[in-house]
Order: C-alpha cells, then structure tokens, then sequence
C-alpha cells in the first residue's frame, strides 16, 4: 500500500515542554471568554426576541408555496411534475378538469388538491426548479410549527396564503424570482 | 455494635466467596472476589489497620483483578460447562477442609485463655518494649503512640518506620524483584528481539 | 459513641452528601456557560422561575441557572431503554458502580474547620464524615474501583463502541493511578502525615503549600525551608492535577467516550436515567477532585496568608462556630474555582491521541514523580 510519510517539524526542548503553549491557549480562550462576558463579541441571537429576518440571505430556501398571477388565476397547472420530483414525496396533488363555462377553461387542469407535508419536505427547491408554470416557489418562512401532524400539512389554501400573488411574467432565475 | 460489624463482614465476605467458586460466569467470579477482598478491607479497618486495609482495596481490588476482568473480557472467555469431579479429588478437598476447620477451631478455643476477648491495645507497653528493643524513647512514633488526642493507631508509621529500619534488605530485595518482573515483561512481549 | 456524636456524624454524612451532589448540577451549569462564554456564545440564559404562569409581570431567569434542573427533569422523563442483546444484571450494576465510589470518596475531605458547636458547651465537631488517618489513600483506593463501573458497563452493554470505550478507560486509568499516587508522595513527605484535616489546619497556620506566607502566627513569615521545597511541590501539583484530568476521564484526556472514533464510549448504550448516572458520576468525581487539589495544595478551608491565625483561639486552637462555617464558605468557592479551571482547560486543549496520552503517563509522568520524590526525600534529610 502507497503511503506518504508526513514530515513533522522539530520541535525544541522549549516547545517539548508542552506547558507553554498550553499557557498560551489558555491566554487566549480567556481572552475571548472576558470579551464575551463585557458585551464586546457575542454571536448567538436570542432568538424570540432578534430573529433572521433582516439578515436572511438572497438565496434562503424557505417554505414552499403556490403563487397566483396578476389576474388571480392560479398559476398551477397540475401537471404533477413536482410531486414526482419531490425527493421525501411531500407533495401530494389531486388533478381536475376546469369546466368549460370557466373563464380559464382552456388551461384544461386545475389542482383540486394541493398538499404539501412540512414534516417531509427537506426545503430542497427541486419543485420550484422543475415547475413549468412557475407556479411554485420557496419563500422565506422558516419558523413553520404546529401541534399536530395535521397542523403541518399545508392545504392549497394556506400554500397560496403563504406564496401571494406574483406579477408580470415570472422568471425565476433573475432577481425578480 | 463492633461484633455486629464483624459478622456482617464476615458473612459479606463468606458469600461472595462462595460467589467466586460457585459462579460459572468468570466475569461474576472475579466481581464476587472483589466484594469479597472489600469484606477483609473492612475487617482489617475495624481492627485499626487502615493502612493494610486500604491497601487491600487500592491493590487487590482496584488494580490485580481490574487486570483479571480486563483478560477475562478481551478473551471473552465462555461459561464454565458442570463436570463430575473424580472421588479422589473430592477426597483430598475434604482432609483439606477438616484440617483447617480444626486449626480455626484450636485458634477458636485458645480464646478462653484471654477470657473470649482479645485485650485492646496497650500503648504505653508497646512503646515500653520497643525501647526496650533498642528504639530511640523519643522517636515520633512513640510520641504518637502515647498522644492521647490520636485516636487511632499509627499504623502507617508503624509500618514504615518496620520496613525501612528492621527490614531494608528484604525490602529491597522484593523490589528488585519485582523490576527484573517488570523489565522480563517488557522484554517478553517485544515480539522481535534483535 | 455518644448520642451526640452519633447525630452529629449522620447529620456531616447528609451535609457532605447534599454539598456533592448540588456541586455536580452547578458544575454542569458551569460547564455549559464557561464554554459558550469561551466560543463567543452565551449559554442556557433562560431557565429560571416561570412566574408569568402565577400572574407575574416578568418570569425571573436568574442567568438560567435552573437549566441543570430542566436537564434532569428530561432525562426522568426520557424512555429508559435496554436493549436486548445487553447482559441485564452488570448493565444496570455498572452506572451505580461509577456513582457510588465518586460519592463514597467524597467522606474524607474536610469541608472546614473544627466547629466549637454554638449550643453544646465545649463541644466539637469536624466538618468530615470520617476524619481518618490515610485520607489521600482512601481516596485513591475507592476512586480505582470506578473503573469497574466503567469496565462492566463498557463490557455488559454487548457491542463494539462500548467495549472499546471500555479497555481504553481501564488501561487509562491504572496507568494515571500510579502518577497519581507518586506523585504526591513529596507533599505528604513534608507534612509527615496522611490525615487530611491535620494537613488542612496545617496550611492554615502557615500559609498555603504553595503559597507559604503566613502573618501572624508563631513562625517566621516566610519558611526558608519550604521555599527550598517549593520547585519540588510544585512538580507535583503539575503531575497530580493532570494525571487527574486522566483519572476522571476530562478532556484532555477524555478518551474512553471520545466522540469522533467511539460514537460515545462506554455509555453509548445507555438512555435516561442510567445515563444520568453515568454523567453525574464522572462530574462528582471531578468535585471530589477539585477538592483533593484544594485541600492538599490550596490550604483546604485555610484562608491565604495564615490569616486564620488572628481568629483562632490561641490556647485549644479552636475556631468559632462562625469561622467554621465561613471556612466551609471558602473550601467551596476554591473548590468552584478549580472545576472552573477543568473546564477552562477541556475548552482550550484537543484531545490527545492514545499513545500520546500512554507515553505522557509512563515515559514522563511515571520517571518524573520518581525523581521528584528522591529530590524531596534528599532535600528534607538534610534540611528537614
Ligand atoms: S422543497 Fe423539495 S422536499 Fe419540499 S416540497 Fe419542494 S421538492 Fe418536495
Ligand atoms: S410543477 Fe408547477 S404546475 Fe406542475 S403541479 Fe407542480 S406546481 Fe403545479
């Protein structure tokens, strides 16, 4: 078997002492817990009170949600190809066939049924990337909780409360997204 | 309340002792001789000799037989299997035991000499006689030995003061004894002598 | 034994116990604050009387320091498993074998001075609950029968992590037990005496051991003599205090559970409160090795610079009721101080690699406390 042979450095008596630089170490973790105790450096966020929001980054992958356009028709074509994609299965739709009296008759499909599970989904964005439409996107909210399983399955309802209305034409890898 | 102590220690002591030879597990063996060196602890303890005592605990208990577990498990050794035991070794094992049921039973009955009671310890004659042995009257020992503030006896001293004077030779023979022991492992398990 | 001493002893036997076991939570608290404090973090700063639910305006949080207290109430209420390949019989004996001798050992040390007793005229009681003659060796003797706890649990629990853990901790630990002993073998040279509440009123009168400056009592200010033994007592501070980081499992040396190769050592196995066990275990032997450290090098009880001298009674050299306690006051806070430093140092030092920490403990440790000795034993023959 290859193996390489590691050079170590020399160390003189004084470092072979050890002691030294455990003083050192030990100068230093102190110096850190005194700036901590005086308030100079602190990284931890109390958390109710400070919270993400303000330093969420761009590319935050939150809750995903249903979006509708500027003329309130749901963006969602039931196409189904989410639910395939979705690695842990969170997503659950139902398909229907818009009737013809409908003013967007000729989309033809409709979700009925659109759940997704947040006790499954992994927050990956693969359903926002493999959406046709443009119908579905990550949003920001992080602090999804419930009582119950069932509080944290969203229904179409709340996926459209949470995503809103998305206006002109939707490219999702621009800024606009 | 002392006698009450020694029988329970004694009765500690006989049962696990039993445990040791009874137990099939020898994980269970060498944990029963444990508890049992602890019972002679205590009945070195109660008899003022701490120090051997705690010996007792800090070498046997604490450091040979971790050493016994420690083999036992790295070779995980399996459950004894019951065997019949031939007549003879059945007979030998008898004459052994009378023979020394017999001696503790003499022991037993020379007590009636003393009274059924062993005196408690005279200090003020033992220091007599270890002047008398050639010891300095003033030595520390002796002064500890008639402090009536001690409460207990010096053993340690004692012992220290019985080695290091009256038996520095075996002393150190033992000790280079136990080197050579030490040395001869180390040799021994180097695979690869050169 | 009187009626008095007998109530007096099983009322030391609860004092000692209670003050070991609120020790062992508030160092877990300390633990946790010291090293977010150190990661620039700031550590559970929650958890104090939830007075909001009897109407209050604002809950009281006291700095968190009820967090030991929600921790224990998690692990009551946590399933306690065992799983079914273990050997039941030692996998329940094993946390209370590394419980029990932490606590037992705990009974020597002298938590303060004599105390003249305030309502029993001419009255005394020691604040230990046996105040033998071999302190230190008893110690050492009940400490190394916590390995069989560690050894059993690593062995009973019937898998591969645990049984590592296990040999590791049992190896350890006979090795470091050997520095242990040796190397405070000078210190109890130059006192001439195993008792550790002698050794406590010792220090007391002349100052600490290493810190031998003492105002006020019969001898001269600073003692030539221990100053010349000074180097030498300070080698075995050294090797005592880090043998016992390895003795008690600490990191540095925290090589039996060490997380990133054993999963979490010999108590991988173990949930709830048999878990518990274990980690109180290990922190009450921490306490009771701060205490060794404090007692034997720190003066115990003893105030710095012999002040203890002004406050004695000179002619039976008795405390007030009121010293004792405020002695008691100052064990404590020393012996705080030294639990702080453990966890300062497991939150600056890596942990060491096997054979790093074997090769310390034989090679260095072992040859260091023997010529340590031979140069105390040769310094007091002639200048003793
Ligand atoms: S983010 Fe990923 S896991 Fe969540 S619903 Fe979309 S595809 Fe499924
Ligand atoms: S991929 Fe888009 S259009 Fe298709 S079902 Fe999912 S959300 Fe609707």
């Amino acid at each position: 078997m290859a193996y390489i042979k590691i050079k170590r450095p020399r160390l003189g008596l004084f470092e072979k002492l050890y002691l030294p630089a455990l003083i050192k170490g030990l100068r230093i973790t102190l110096g850190h817990a005194i700036s901590t105790l005086r308030g100079k450096k602190r990284e931890t966020m109390q958390y109710p009170e400070e919270k993400w929001d303000d330093n969420m980054p761009e590319h935050y992958r939150g809750a995903p949600a249903l979006v509708t356009d500027e003329q309130g028709r749901e963006r969602c074509v039931a196409c189904q190809l989410c639910e395939f994609i979705c690695p842990p299965r969170a997503i659950t739709i139902l398909p229907e066939e818009i009737p013809t009296e409908d003013k967007w008759a000729k989309v033809e499909k409709r979700p009925r049924k659109f759940e997704i599970d947040m006790i499954r989904c992994i927050y990956c964005g693969l359903c926002e990337e493999v959406c046709p439409e443009q119908a579905i996107f990550l949003r920001k909210d992080y602090a999804i909780t419930g009582l119950t399983r069932e509080d944290m399955v969203h229904d179409k309802e709340k996926l459209y409360e949470i995503g809103g209305v998305r206006t002109g034409l939707v490219n999702k890898w621009n800024e606009l997204k | 309340m002392d006698s009450i102590l020694f029988y329970l220690f004694a009765l500690v002591m006989i049962a696990f002792g039993f445990g040791v030879v009874m137990n099939r597990n020898p994980v269970t063996s060498a944990m029963c001789l444990v508890g049992c060196f602890l019972g002679v602890a205590a009945l070195f303890i109660m008899l003022d000799a701490f120090f051997i005592g705690v010996v007792q605990i800090a070498v046997y208990a604490g450091a040979v037989i971790v050493l016994f577990v420690f083999i036992l498990m790295l070779l995980d050794i399996a459950g004894e299997k019951r065997r019949e035991f031939p007549i003879h070794a059945i007979a030998i094992g008898l004459i052994v035991a009378v023979i020394v049921g017999g001696q503790i039973a003499m022991v037993a009955g020379s007590l009636d000499d003393v009274g059924g009671k062993f005196p408690p310890i005279d200090k003020a004659a033992a220091v007599e006689a270890r002047v008398e042995r050639g010891n300095n009257p003033d030595s520390t020992i002796n002064t500890i030995l008639t402090d009536p503030k001690k409460p207990s006896y010096p053993d340690v001293h004692i012992i220290g003061e019985a080695l290091f004077t009256r038996y520095p030779l075996h002393l150190q023979i033992v000790a280079v004894l136990l080197t050579v022991g030490a040395v001869g492992v180390v040799v021994l398990s180097k695979k690869r002598l050169e | 034994m009187d009626l008095f001493t007998f109530l007096s002893s099983s009322v030391m036997v609860l004092v000692v116990f209670t003050i070991v076991l609120t020790l062992v939570p508030i160092s877990v608290y300390l633990e946790r604050r010291v090293s977010a404090v150190i990661q620039d973090r700031l550590g559970p700063n929650r958890v104090g009387l939830p007075l909001t639910l009897f109407g209050a305006k604002k809950d009281f949080h006291l700095f968190g320091l009820f967090q030991p207290a929600a921790d224990g109430i998690k692990l009551f209420l946590k399933e306690d498993h065992t799983p079914a390949h273990v050997n039941k019989f030692y996998f329940i004996l094993a946390p209370a074998l590394v419980m029990v001798p932490a606590l037992l050992s705990a009974a020597v040390i002298p938590f303060g001075s004599t105390m003249d007793m305030p309502f029993f005229e001419g009255r005394q009681v020691q604040l230990a609950v046996a105040n033998v003659d071999i302190g230190p060796l008893l110690i050492f003797a009940i400490a190394s029968l916590t390995v069989y706890g560690i050894v059993i649990a690593g062995w009973a629990s019937n898998s591969r992590y645990p049984f590592l853990g296990g040999v590791r901790s049992s190896a350890q630990m006979i090795s470091y037990e050997i520095c242990l002993g040796l190397s405070i073998i000078p210190v109890l040279l130059y006192f001439g005496d195993l008792n550790l509440g002698r050794i406590a009123d010792q220090q007391s009168r002349d100052g600490w051991l290493l810190l031998p400056i003492a105002f006020g009592g019969d001898g001269p200010v600073v003692d030539w003599r221990t100053l010349l033994l000074l180097p030498t007592l300070l080698i075995a501070f050294i090797i005592f205090t880090v043998s016992l980081f390895a003795e008690t499992n600490r990191a540095p040396f925290d090589l039996p559970e060490c997380e990133t190769e054993l999963v979490s050592g010999y108590h991988t196995e173990y949930s709830s409160m048999k878990f518990a066990l274990f980690f109180m275990g290990e922190y009450a032997a921490m306490v009771v090795g701060s205490a060794l450290i404090v007692t034997l090098f720190f003066g115990g009880w003893a105030l710095p610079f012999g002040l203890d001298n002004l406050i004695r009674d000179p002619a039976t050299g008795a405390f007030p009721w009121w010293a004792s306690l405020m002695h008691m006051g100052v064990f404590l806070t020393k012996v705080i101080g030294f639990i702080v430093f453990f966890i300062w140092v497991r939150w600056t030092v890596p942990r060491f690699r096997y054979d790093q920490l074997m090769k310390l403990g034989w090679v260095v440790f072992f040859e260091l406390a023997l010529a340590n000795i031979l140069l105390a034993a040769i310094l007091i023959a002639i200048f003793g």
